[in-house]
């Protein structure tokens, strides 16, 4: 109760405080040229970074990510582990949705079912045994194990709207039915409690969006009043549209376009470490030798981490030994980048492969960064030690199918843990392949450590924070140790805007910037 | 007539026909568009789930067959990517690619019969020199990196430093060569007009006029040197042809000569050319709207690639096929008109 009465209080002082000062009224417009436009209006249609941004302009997750990968109460204003399957939260109260409904536990309830329905999310919500609302505003979560990642989790779940979903449309569709790539009135109209409504949308062209009059965050300085977003895909046009003044704020700057970005006057370039790892899988169920671990070390060592990100990147990049950046979980300080390559030429020799062997090599050619670049370099340092590659690369249309026949001997990989935890790349990295379970689906090399996955498994089932950590830290040295996977870096994510629009503090590693607490600053 | 127009359509639906089937042989190869539905993490038995029910595993001839069905109904297929019928969103996206195409097209009307023709008359004045220069390097720069010095100079603008700017002459050349920009590089702009149907038209307010200057001179930029030269050398052989000589003896004035008698002939090649270049620059239009990230069709069929949209794939080619046609009819039809000798239907005259 008492916790209750303290949260009363402070919505009470917050709209108090939001009216006695009037700055954050003033009216700004907001002009965005991002990559890619949201694919649908409905969350849960697709997975995918566009519509996460999204998510957090039309909804509020129950909580969201800070800058250092800490959790900040959204929705959700508390939250305690009632025992080893059950988290009780509590969600913030006087909250309203765009169509008028309140926020209530029964929504948070339905939105958790839907995603156990969602092709895309339903997998990642496969521990997650059910919801149960106690009161108006508790939800009980319960889990099918122990499992650790709860609040990872609940930064995906972004109430919906149930009341506004439920039914039927007039040509008789469920109002709530998630449609792939189809025609659903979830993927036309939206209700969420985020701090923009959309006013406007025309597909592949632009999205417009107003801010949502009774939203909820009255402490937020954001003075963004209207977003209009224009999907600008082609690198040197979108960096035109900002140096021309055309939009305020564009995402995915390209590192040959950063210098640019960073000397035009009156433009403001916001570089952050990213989470993305990119990396070569080597196939041992095609080569023979890269069933041996002296010749995937030997792989590690001749790769020159530090050029690639250096020169080919142009620090765009920071160098990786492992798959968890810093800030995650799992991150392990001790594993450094091991470019060595008399000790790579030694391991060979040690291997008896002194005479090297021929291979072939697939990347995409428009998936990340430069991937068809960083490809042809890791080429040529492989021809350093003998390991002959014939490299093909390819638009990522293309690349996927191919990857997943997995008639290559070395594929490149980037990787975003979805959970943004360490385990997630072990899940789907280096997992002994099982078709049953999903295990190592992006395990294209058939490498294969039992005791690592047990490890890994283990972990998933640790509550108890630090003893979890402390595996994945000992998870990463086994394959570091082990080669199993050849890592490169961590891509960097880059912004440009316009001066005076203050995105440094609303961007963030998961590449989901916080729109509604921007502040733009006026001339 | 009659007997001509009909045999185009057949040519049409001929054309159509084995694009489709072109197209469907090829879709394996376009990429599997299920993989661009769903998140990376999404596990394989969903992705099967999903290809079942797009009907992804049938054979070539039952997916065939089925688009065929559906296509003499006039349903081409729904866009994955958009949730809508392809023909739908190729509809909505044709204004903003035949208002491109029509401002480059006026552009290279106006420009190149005026240079072209005084550079036939005047060969060796400085002025056609320059022309003639100009268009080499015109023809030489692919359309992405004229399309790139556009935006660099008109949008963003350029500053020049290079004379020193403490003489009177050096601040003056380096303020004469700089630009301050301004001009809108991406886009059709909000002041659109609504015609009617799907067709909304930049060409009926300012703004909507400025959105569409820098991409129509990019795309112009292509045809225009060609269609110069063309002028040009079709011009110069009018001239020498007896029927001038005949004219100049009888004493007829120049200008008659020139614009009346011989622009005439001179247009007779320049139409047919003409014809199937305008069929080519909707082709080149793919490249001029990425950059200009202009809503038309150029950059839907680029984005549907590489999404492998593939009921927009084979609608879009099919509809470009029809355009190619029906563009070939209409410059016989202007051919037969200028020139009253040619028949259309084939027979000697």
């Amino acid at each position: 109760m008492t916790f209750k009465k303290t949260l009363l209080a402070s919505v009470i002082g917050a709209a108090l405080a939001a009216t006695a000062l009037p700055a954050t009224v003033s009216a700004e417009t907001l002009r965005i040229g991002y990559a890619a436009d949201p694919e649908t209006l409905d969350i849960h249609e697709q997975l995918s970074g566009g519509m996460l941004r999204f998510s957090h302009l039309a909804f509020d997750p129950l909580v969201r990510w800070t800058q250092d990968f800490q959790f900040e109460p959204r929705l959700a204003t508390g939250w305690e582990q009632l025992d080893d399957t059950t988290v009780r939260i509590r969600l913030r109260e006087g909250v309203s949705f765009h169509s008028g409904n309140p926020f209530t536990a029964a929504d948070v309830v339905w939105t958790i079912e839907r995603l156990k329905e969602s092709p895309d999310y339903r997998a990642i919500f496969e521990p997650i045994a059910g919801a149960e609302a106690v009161n108006e505003h508790t939800v009980d979560i319960t889990t099918d194990g122990p499992y650790p990642l709860l609040l990872n989790l609940a930064t995906y779940i972004f109430p919906m709207d149930r009341e506004y979903y439920n039914g039927t449309t007039d040509n008789g569709q469920d109002k709530a039915e998630i449609v792939k790539a189809g025609n659903s009135f979830a993927s036309r109209n939206v209700s969420g409690t985020g701090p923009f409504i959309v006013t406007e949308r025309r597909q592949g062209v632009r999205v417009e969006m107003e801010r949502f009059a009774d939203y909820w965050d009255n402490d937020s300085e954001g003075n963004v009043s209207r977003i209009v977003l224009t999907p600008i895909a082609e690198n040197a046009a979108r960096v035109s549209a900002l140096l021309s003044g055309g939009v305020d704020f564009i995402d995915a700057v390209p590192p040959n376009d950063l210098e640019r970005v960073r000397q035009a006057q009156g433009i403001d370039l916001v570089e952050i470490p990213g989470t993305r790892i990119i990396g070569f899988q080597l196939n041992e169920e095609r080569v023979e030798a890269f069933a041996d671990p002296r010749v995937r070390q030997a792989v590690a060592y001749a790769i020159n981490q530090e050029g690639i990100a250096d020169r080919l990147m142009r620090g765009f990049a920071s160098p990786a030994a492992q798959f968890s950046p810093p800030g995650y979980s799992g991150h392990n300080p001790e594993l450094t980048p091991r470019y060595d390559l008399e000790r790579a030429q030694a391991l060979m020799e040690e291997a008896g492969y002194a005479d090297g062997f021929s291979i072939d090599m697939i990347a995409p050619n428009n998936r990340y960064v430069n991937d068809a670049q960083i490809a042809q370099a890791v080429a040529n340092m492989l021809a350093r030690i003998n390991i002959n590659a014939n490299l093909r690369t390819m638009p990522l249309a293309q690349y996927w199918p191919e990857y997943d026949e997995r008639t290559s001997d070395m594929a490149m990989i980037g990787w975003h843990s979805d959970t943004e935890d360490s385990a997630n790349f072990f899940q789907y990295l280096s997992a002994c392949f099982d078709a049953e379970t999903g295990a190592g689906q992006y395990n294209y090399g058939g490498y294969c450590n039992e005791a690592l996955d047990t490890l890994v498994a283990r972990a998933d089932g640790e509550t108890d924070l630090e003893a979890r950590n402390a595996m994945l830290r000992e998870a990463e040295a086994m394959l570091h140790e082990d080669a199993g996977f050849i890592m490169l870096h961590w891509q960097n994510l880059a912004y440009g805007a316009r001066e005076g629009v203050e995105i440094a503090p609303v961007v963030n590693a998961t590449d989901f910037p916080y729109l509604g607490d921007l502040v733009i600053q006026r001339d | 007539m009659i007997a001509f127009l009909t045999k185009r359509l057949m040519h049409a639906l001929m054309v159509m026909f084995i694009i489709s089937v072109i197209a469907f042989a090829i879709q394996d190869n376009l990429g599997d568009p299920i993989q661009q539905m769903v998140g990376q993490s999404v596990p394989e038995s969903e992705r099967e789930a999903l290809r079942e029910q797009f009907g992804l595993n049938d054979p070539f001839h039952v997916q065939y067959l089925r688009f065929a069905g559906n296509a003499l109904t006039g349903d081409f297929g729904t866009s994955y990517f958009y949730r809508e019928p392809a023909l739908e969103v190729i509809a909505r996206h044709l204004p903003a690619t035949l208002e491109l195409v029509f401002g480059a097209t006026l552009l290279i009307v106006l420009l190149s019969v005026p240079i072209g023709v005084y550079s036939a008359i005047k060969p060796r004045s400085p002025i056609s020199r320059f022309f003639m220069g100009a268009s080499i390097i015109g023809i030489s720069i692919p359309v992405f990196l004229t399309a790139i010095l556009l935006i660099q100079v008109f949008s963003i603008g350029v500053t020049v430093t290079l004379f020193p700017q403490g003489t009177a002459w050096g601040s003056w050349l380096n303020a004469a060569l700089s630009t301050s920009g301004g001009m809108p590089s991406f886009g059709r702009g909000h002041d659109l007009v609504h015609v009617f149907g799907h067709w909304e038209t930049n060409l009926a307010s300012l703004d909507g006029l400025k959105h569409l200057v820098l991409p129509s001179v990019a795309l112009a930029s292509i045809m225009l040197p060609l269609f110069i030269r063309l002028i040009r050398a079709e011009m110069m052989e009018v001239l020498q042809s007896e029927y001038v000589k005949f004219a100049r003896a009888k004493g007829i004035g120049v200008r008659r000569i020139y614009f009346i008698h011989a622009l005439k002939n001179t247009m007779l090649p320049v139409i047919t050319v003409g014809g199937v270049q305008i069929g080519t620059m909707v082709a080149y239009t793919i490249l001029t709207e990425t950059v200009f990230q202009w809503p038309g069709m150029g950059l839907m069929f680029l984005d549907a690639i590489n999404r492998a949209d593939i009921p927009l794939i084979v609608a879009y080619l099919m509809i470009v096929g029809v355009i190619f046609v029906v563009t070939n009819t209409l410059v016989d039809l202007i051919y037969g008109l200028v020139n009253p000798t040619v028949k259309l239907t084939g027979k000697p005259a």
